[in-house]
């Protein structure tokens, strides 16, 4: 429905007459390749996919228990110009988030100063009180930030969602770059596009950045919940390329707070851990109780100063969508600066006006779950059924403070090969940011999700989403 | 290397092992029953069930013994945890479990092998049965060739010591079962089925070609017992691959600087199959010996569980 009125990053406003500036070189690709080759492309490239077994697994499909992501190999594309403009927003965001987790966890200045209301952060479900008082290495708290981007204009960009426990996807960029650069290798010549293959190199080093002092040659791990989780692809890819062991939690345990994993050698000291458990799997003895995925007693290790673990316990608080409400505030409190990414207007239905609103303009609005994630249980207004709106409707009023509401925006549309021919989709788009001892490290590249359903909005790949790989062009000598 | 993917590499090498082995026993026992009068196959397949070991489950599932249900059975069958299905299923599991420790050559071909057996429930008539285990060895041929490429280094031997130890086993259940075949060693041999029987038993370890290369003369009981247990140049031999088993917990050594039980075992192993002689063997009762090689090889499979603590 929102096609007709959205922003085409390859068109613009020009109906498919005259592409944008910049864009010109991927018009012309597009327009010679005839349907049949593009068509024997696509198959090769999904092909590809299943023989190297990059899947993912959906939750409640049993019969689907490993399918692959739909790639589409259209590109999207970056100029160095938009790509610099978001950068700089993404490194002033994340720099953002981090001073925010230390000081929620250590002098808490910004709920004394009342910049933002402490019972949202202290009463929070994902605030990790055992970890108050607690610096890890640096300061630095979210190592990894998966940043969600939409566009509604030329120079619209938007913050959706700050992933900053475990973002996952970044394999995908990686594998996408590698499927175009076998099956599309002319648009490489056509284009100067910047490479995404040191992401592996650049996160080892900021793992190795922040390793407790002691360690000399720092011992790091990935830690998985196992190979029936739907992003192990993902985690074993990682691994392999840094070249650090992949331990899932019975391979580890800890003894007088310094964590050690099982070797045909016997123990080996483990320094730093690139977990991909959420908080509540990674230690029984302090969260949940049942789970038999974590390490008893890594919680106590971490807090000892033995071990650091990437991301580290309670940074849900800075992506936790109660709190995404005042990330300008929170951008202005710790840079001094004004916010250079965008917020999304967020009604936070736990206030009385804000629900009488949302209530009043259902029709209009997205509403979410404040704790949930991967597009469940959330209603698009204007394309949701009657009977859903009146489910929310019902939900809003008995629970508010579940809830924020926000508009629905007109996400860009890419060009994309479809079961008719190549039509305009809408899309997102993730970028990670590293954060290490040494400053940020932003690899030019990022997962482009694309809803592959005509006008659908939601791009999720438990929701039938698709990916595409997404070209940041190199600053021309012109300055481009 | 973690202990666990150590864990995982040996099970991808005995799993895939057990497949391949189920390969050929089906494959043979075809050729057998086909060969013999109609009442033939009953005990053909009866006898193949047995040397896996599956001949009580078999019977709790409560089919009939025909060959199309014993082949299915053998083959397909998801409750039989021994069926090479179920035995690809579980390497396949493995294997992702310790997928940064595959090259992804070996990755896809036990993922081929899987695409394979994956969503098939009957085996068909005798010719698609045939066709099936074709198809499935030439995938086996691949992972060996793919496992072959790899680096020489812990990973490979690990997956190699599963297969090896598995190939130990399989070898003394088929001489095992077959063994009142070969005795007594006095009495007139050269009846047609026997003949068969021999031949199964050779080409179920892919020995047909090599028992004449190596001994030149008519099939003789005794001989391919020898073949099979003691003669170190054929590599399904438990000589073989007590040989080899040695060899390769040295590799590990050299590399983790350490020796264990495992290797003493191993070692004594080795050396008391060089020293046996086949008439020996006959003399003192072959199936007694056969349970006692048995033993020997499930202590050996312990002691190398504990000494690389697979945990």
């Amino acid at each position: 429905m929102v096609a007709a009125g959205a922003f085409d990053e390859l068109w613009g406003a020009s109906r498919n007459r005259a592409p944008r500036a910049g864009f010109e070189a991927l018009a012309a690709w597009l327009r010679d390749l005839p349907p049949a080759e593009l068509d024997r492309r696509q198959q090769a490239a999904e092909a590809a996919f299943r023989s190297l077994g990059i899947t993912f697994a959906v939750y409640g499909d049993e019969q689907a228990a490993e399918r692959i992501i739909p790639f589409d190999i259209i590109p999207r594309i970056f100029t160095s110009g938009e790509w610099a403009a978001l950068a700089a927003g993404l490194e002033q965001r994340v720099r953002a988030i981090n001073a925010f987790l230390d000081d929620v966890y250590g002098e808490r200045r910004i709920l004394a100063d009342g910049a933002i209301p402490a019972d949202i952060v202290l009463g929070n479900a994902q605030y990790c009180a055992p970890c108050a008082g607690m610096r890890p290495p640096h300061g630095i708290h979210a190592h990894i930030c998966g940043i969600d981007m939409v566009r509604t204009g030329p120079d619209d960009f938007w913050v959706l969602e700050d992933n900053a426990r475990t973002p996952s996807g970044v394999s995908y960029m990686l594998e996408n770059r590698e499927a175009m650069l076998r099956l599309c290798p002319e648009l490489f010549e056509l284009l100067d596009v910047e490479p995404v293959d040191s992401y592996p190199e650049l996160l080892r080093d900021t793992l190795h950045s922040v390793a407790p002092a002691r360690a000399k040659g720092a011992v790091c791990v990935l830690l998985t919940p196992g190979h029936h989780n739907s992003a192990y692809y993902e985690h074993s890819f990682l691994a392999d390329n840094m070249g650090i062991e992949l331990v899932e939690g019975s391979d580890l345990e800890v003894d007088d707070d310094i964590v050690w994993m099982r070797t045909i050698d016997g123990p080996v000291r483990v320094d730093v851990i690139y977990r991909r458990i959420d908080d509540a799997f990674l230690d029984p003895l302090f969260f949940r109780p049942d789970s038999l995925l974590g390490v008893p007693g890594l919680l106590a290790a971490y807090l000892a100063g033995n071990v650091t673990l990437v991301n580290a316990p309670g940074t849900g608080i800075a992506d936790d969508k109660a709190i995404y409400s005042y990330m300008p505030e929170i951008v202005r409190y710790y840079t001094g600066e004004e916010p250079k990414l965008r917020n999304v207007e967020t009604w936070r239905c736990r206030e009385r006006d804000a629900l009488r609103y949302t209530l009043d303009h259902l029709e209009e609005l997205v509403v979410k779950p404040v704790d949930g994630s991967g597009g469940y249980g959330m209603l698009v207004g204007p394309t949701a059924p009657r009977a859903d709106l009146e489910r929310f409707r019902a939900m809003l009023k008995a629970e508010p403070h579940r809830y924020i509401a926000q508009p629905t925006l007109a996400l860009s549309t890419v060009p994309t090969f479809t079961e008719r021919g190549v039509a305009p989709r809408h899309v997102d788009f993730r970028p990670f940011v590293l954060t290490g001892a040494d400053g940020f490290r932003i690899v030019p590249g990022g997962l482009t999700r694309v809803a592959l359903r005509e006008g659908s909005l939601v791009v999720n790949s438990s929701q039938g989403g698709g990916t595409k790989d997404s070209f940041i062009l190199s600053p021309t000598p012109q300055g481009g | 290397m973690l202990s666990r993917t150590a864990a995982n590499l040996y099970w991808i090498g005995r799993y895939m092992e057990r497949a391949e082995f189920a390969c050929r026993l089906i494959e043979a026992t075809i050729r057998l029953s086909a060969l013999g009068h109609p009442g033939d196959a009953e005990p053909a397949w009866r006898s193949a069930l047995s040397v896996v070991g599956a001949e009580d489950s078999f019977a709790a599932a409560g089919e009939g013994l025909t060959p199309f249900n014993a082949t299915r059975y053998l083959m397909l069958t998801e409750e039989n945890g021994g069926s090479i299905r179920s035995c690809i299923a579980a390497a396949r599991d493995n294997a992702r479990a310790a997928r940064t420790a595959l090259t992804v050559e070996v990755w896809q071909a036990i993922n081929r092998a899987w695409q394979v057996v994956r969503g098939r429930s009957s085996p068909g008539g005798v010719q698609n049965a045939l066709n099936l285990v074709e198809e499935l060895k030439a995938e086996m041929r691949g992972f060996e060739g793919a496992v072959g490429r790899m680096l020489r280094t812990e990973g490979f031997w690990f997956l190699r010591l599963g297969s090896v130890i598995e190939r130990s086993d399989n070898t003394a259940r088929l001489i095992d079962v077959k063994y009142y075949l070969l005795l007594p060693p006095g009495q007139v041999v050269g009846g047609t089925l026997d003949r068969d029987q021999w031949t199964t038993i050779l080409q179920t370890v892919a020995a047909r070609t090599a028992y004449r290369h190596l001994y030149q003369g008519p099939l003789q009981p005794w001989l391919v017992a020898e073949l099979l247990l003691l003669r170190r140049e054929m590599p399904r031999s438990l000589a073989a691959s007590a040989d080899t088993t040695v060899n390769l917990l040295s590799a590990l050594a050299g590399r983790t600087g350490r020796q264990g039980p495992a290797d003493r075992l191993a070692r004594k192993r080795s050396a008391r199959l060089e020293d046996t002689q086949i008439g020996a063997v006959l003399q003192s009762g072959l199936h007694e010996w056969l349970h006692d090689q048995i033993r020997d090889n499930a202590a050996l499979d312990e002691a190398i569980a504990r000494q690389f603590r697979f945990g």
